[in-house]
């Protein structure tokens, strides 16, 4: 091996870097929020609506999760712009790469989050639900108080797995050029000749963040195990 | 609204001279196919691998699988895509490098992309060969011990067909995600499907019409995988058998 690490770069670049992970972890956070938002009210339709409905709700989630993400990411950053801009009919309206990606994200991800739901709240034994009912509770107050109670423990290590996900998937926002912690130290790299060093020192990052989360799922996981 | 809809574009000669629109997506499709076929079947077989060292007995290779499991699970797929196309060259002794960087750019891209999907998914299958191992009783083994088989004849005739079994319907939905990954590979300027659409509907001033065929297609990709595999679970499944709580 002939390369010369140079590791003094990564450091006056941190302030930069961090700029980068700043959008990176609002790119998370606004996805896990409204994702599981969303996925909760998919989920719900999906077991609950009338046929035609839940149908769609399936339909919707079907959708998202055949496609790349890249792919949905350039419907919202190429397309969206156009289609808004005939409805509100002001021709110079812009989206830009920051609430193109968060769309894209949430629709897309609010689909995984939708299948991960669902089977939380399958997991839930239907008496739950009727014994609800039996003590005039209507469906929307036995979900409330009764079954999404339960079925959030259940299905808490999934909905973080699914969120490790989310923040690997933040990293592909680089495809509209939307300055992200990988976008970040990508240009710093770039910009010192030093591509090795940055590209391997954001694999590091990553793969500390991550394995944080992994972490807290292998001990929520315990915790419910002994719980049973 | 007043955009142009003229769904012939794909008929009509790209402005880059190579042909027609419909043939550059096509070439993008079979790049895709091509991408995620092959990294497919090698991060099948690297995963089964991967996946029996991760329940060995020795834990020498328990150890080591389970490090390599970590570390290609939780990084993202674009930042191992960087390392192996642009860090690995550098990294490598200085001639293998030069090699790699004076090779035609399109297989270089190529092949990083098939290396790094065939790693990244090859974690992904041994996590499921390692849940379908475990969730077989450990008699199994046993018995297939008992009447003189090797670790490898335990394995190829009592285990992994049982494991595989259990593990199938998991393991369609991985394939899903390499065909889906693949689409990273326009980050390094490979030209598959999601790329080449894009760059049809920059040329051909018709957005919607480049993303709405490739979205069709990979719709379509999807269902025909979806519905092949169910077939292949139907034809594989044992009268008798529980395979992934569905009672046959």
């Amino acid at each position: 091996m002939n390369y010369e690490f140079d590791w003094g770069g990564i450091v006056p670049a941190l302030p930069y870097l961090a700029q980068g992970m700043q959008t990176t972890l609002i790119l998370v956070v606004v996805g896990m929020t409204l994702g599981i938002s969303l996925g909760c009210v998919l989920a719900i339709l999906r077991i609950f609506a009338p046929k035609p409905i839940a149908k769609l709700a399936a339909g919707y989630v079907n959708f998202f999760r055949s496609m790349p993400l890249i792919l949905t990411i350039f419907w919202m950053f190429f397309l969206m712009p156009i289609v808004l801009r005939a409805i509100t009919g002001n021709p110079y309206l812009s989206v830009g790469a920051m609430y193109s990606a968060i769309v894209a994200l949430v629709l897309a991800e609010s689909a995984y989050y939708c299948e991960i739901i669902r089977a939380g709240i399958n997991s839930v034994r239907s008496g739950q639900m009727a014994a609800g009912k039996a003590i005039g509770m209507t469906t929307l107050q036995c979900l409330r108080w009764v079954v999404l109670p339960q079925a959030l423990k259940n299905m808490t290590p999934a909905l973080i797995n699914q969120s490790i996900g989310l923040l690997k998937d933040t990293s592909l926002v680089y495809v509209i050029s939307l300055n992200d912690f990988l976008g970040a130290a990508g240009q710093m790299g770039l910009r010192n000749g030093q591509l090795v060093e940055f590209y391997l020192f954001s694999a590091a990052v990553y793969l500390v963040i991550c394995s944080a989360g992994v972490a807290l799922v292998n001990h929520l996981q315990k915790k419910n195990k002994q719980a049973f | 609204m007043n955009y142009s809809w003229d769904w012939s574009v794909f008929f009509k000669p790209a402005v880059t001279g190579e042909g027609l629109y419909g043939v550059l997506l096509f070439d993008g499709v079979l790049w895709t196919l091509s991408l995620s076929l092959l990294s497919w079947c090698l991060a099948l077989v690297l995963g089964t691998l991967t996946g029996i060292a991760r329940v060995s007995d020795n834990p020498l290779m328990r150890w080591s699988s389970a490090v390599y499991v970590h570390c290609f699970r939780n990084t993202p797929l674009l930042v191992q895509l960087f390392l192996w196309y642009f860090v690995l060259p550098e990294l490598l002794p200085v001639q293998w490098g030069d090699y790699i960087k004076q090779m035609n750019p399109t297989w270089n891209q190529f092949l990083s992309v098939v290396l790094c999907l065939t790693l990244y998914t090859t974690a992904g299958v041994a996590e499921q060969v390692r849940t379908g191992l475990e969730s077989i009783a450990g008699g199994q083994a046993n018995a297939a011990k008992a009447i003189g088989l090797g670790v490898w004849g335990t394995h190829r005739f009592v285990l992994l067909p049982q494991a595989f079994r259990i593990v199938l319907p998991s393991l369609t939905s991985d394939f899903m995600n390499v065909f889906k990954n693949s689409a990273a590979a326009l980050a390094i300027g490979l030209m598959e499907l999601t790329g080449q659409s894009r760059q049809i509907s920059e040329f051909s001033g018709h957005p919607f019409e480049s993303f709405i065929a490739a979205t069709l297609i990979y719709m379509t990709i999807t269902y025909l995988v979806v519905v092949f595999m169910r077939r292949l679970e139907h034809k594989m499944s044992v009268p008798g058998q529980m395979t992934a709580g569905v009672a046959h």
